[in-house]
């Protein structure tokens, strides 16, 4: 089997059930009802730990095709990125929806007052263009390079997520500080290669 | 000092096993409604109003901070196996006129035990109603004679990695240490618990013997004590070292001063779905403001 093939027909599919396993299992649990005591926070902190595992996932397809020269794992940067804003999205909601309960003006104050809800909410916000512009028809409106130069902002939204999840965990960092190792170690990668090879993120 | 052991039934022991192996049910169907239709009825303590309902006990024991154990709030549930109850003692020491190494066996027998159902605010910005099982703490100081001295009251949990896996790593500086004001330890609603839903504390929930101060934010009501020490300076405890601007010593439930990180104002009362107002000391005002009276509760938080 030759590597498209190989990512067509293994490496795809079983990157599509490996990023929505997470989310089945939330659902089971939901309506099995094996959710914490706390049912909101499970789900909030199940959703934005796996939203930002899956963005960290995206941006190490870029270092990965550089380091094995496996140009055709690049495929997976979509979906693994479409995947994280999914699950983000869900967080996001939830928060919204059930924590908040859309009250517009506590969700406001809570925007205003604590900085790990405004850097979550600043971050969620960068991606949203990123999610819209994610198909091949943006890619092409938009032009290679414009586009590229747009989707740099998910360096900047992961970096935020990785800080949210740091600045509201109550003293025992150190899940959040591993994310921030992985985010390190795959910007630090990107540093040697960006001459040779200027592409998007 | 020599302790010596009683060597006749352990009060632990005196529960019908089958009670015991089948206490989930019991509990459920039996206690839980005794208590439930009882909570009006006992006076003074119990505040809990109509629509405050017990926290069911799954939840009670099956989401704990009790970070010896890990800081996932199952964690403790899934851990606290490790922990031996039995043999414990727990030392009352320090300014008093007689310092003594209780057995807990002993305690149980000499301070008989009523049901008290207390809300439990945490800091995080959750509550629960939970039925304890336990006796005032002002009776077990009374017993050893407080010095003129004595101003503060610490505790100290158990240290032992061996048993406490969460120990292995520094998140905390161990041993967990907490500490009172001699009269918010005296004061009647100070609990020593030693159960819950009218059976033996589990190990999750600070077996066998843990504080309970309703009006203040759960960190407060230490678990699994090992000491009691009577002292003349305020003690330094454990969330107050780690973070200083974050957990003060008072601690009280206060929703006009909110956490660094988070408000106050508003808590989630566990199985339910809409957050609820939180009420100054957790809704014991009339009990404990004037424990505070011309304190800068913003100063002193």
């Amino acid at each position: 089997m030759n590597r498209a093939r190989l990512t067509a027909w293994v490496i795809r599919p079983t990157v599509f059930v490996a990023s929505l396993t997470p989310f089945a299992l939330l659902l089971w649990d939901v309506f099995t009802g094996n959710l914490s005591a706390n049912p909101i926070e499970d789900i909030t902190h199940r959703t934005g730990r796996w939203g930002l595992t899956l963005l960290l996932a995206t941006l190490s397809i870029t270092p990965l095709v550089r380091v094995t020269g496996w140009s055709q794992l690049m495929k997976l940067r979509r979906p693994l990125g479409l995947f994280a804003f999914f699950y983000l999205a869900c967080h996001f909601g939830v928060y919204i929806a059930l924590d908040q309960l859309l009250s517009v003006s506590d969700i406001l104050e809570d925007i205003a007052s604590r900085p790990y809800v405004t850097v979550g909410f600043a971050s969620f916000v960068l991606l949203i263009p990123l999610a819209v512009t994610s198909t091949k028809g943006m890619v092409r409106r938009l032009g290679g390079k414009r586009w590229a130069r747009l989707h740099r902002l998910v360096y900047l939204a992961a970096a935020g997520g990785v800080l949210h999840y740091l600045w509201l965990v109550k003293i025992d960092k150190r899940d959040p500080m591993i994310y921030a190792g992985v985010l390190v170690v795959l910007l630090l990668l990107r540093l040697g290669g960006r001459r040779r090879k200027p592409s998007g993120p | 000092m020599l302790i010596k052991r009683p060597n006749d039934i352990r009060a632990s022991e005196i529960t019908d096993e089958s009670v015991y192996w089948n206490r989930r049910d019991f509990i459920g169907t039996t206690a839980g409604a005794a208590v439930a239709a009882a909570m009006p009825f006992v006076p003074g303590f119990v505040r809990a109003e109509q629509d405050e309902k017990l926290t069911p006990y799954d939840a009670v024991t099956s989401y704990n901070n009790f970070y010896e154990f890990g800081t996932g709030k199952a964690d403790p549930s899934r851990n606290a196996h490790t922990l031996r109850v039995r043999p414990w003692t727990v030392a009352v020491e320090g300014e008093v006129h007689k310092p003594k190494v209780f057995d807990i066996e002993e305690i149980l027998k000499s301070f008989p035990t009523e049901e008290r159902v207390y809300r439990l605010r945490c800091v995080e910005a959750w509550s629960m109603v939970i039925p304890w099982m336990g006796f005032p703490l002002g009776s077990l100081l009374r017993a050893v004679e407080p010095t003129s001295r004595a101003r503060f009251v610490e505790f100290v949990t158990l240290h032992d990695p061996e048993q406490m896996p969460g120990q292995r790593r520094n998140v905390l500086p161990w041993p967990y240490i907490e500490g009172l004001r001699l009269d918010e330890a005296m004061h009647p609603l100070t609990l020593l618990a030693t159960g819950l839903y009218g059976e033996i504390l589990p190990n999750q929930n600070g077996a066998p013997i843990r504080l309970v101060v309703p009006w203040k934010y759960g960190f407060k009501s230490i678990k699994s004590i090992v000491r009691i020490r009577l002292v003349s300076e305020q003690p330094h405890t454990t969330w107050n070292v780690a973070l200083p601007h974050e957990y003060g010593f008072y601690a009280n439930v206060n929703p006009d001063v909110d956490h660094p990180r988070w408000s106050q104002k508003k808590e989630r009362r566990i199985g339910k779905l809409f957050k609820q107002d939180t009420l100054l000391f957790n809704g014991y005002a009339a009990e404990v403001a004037d424990l505070y009276a011309g304190m800068d509760l913003t100063r002193y938080f």
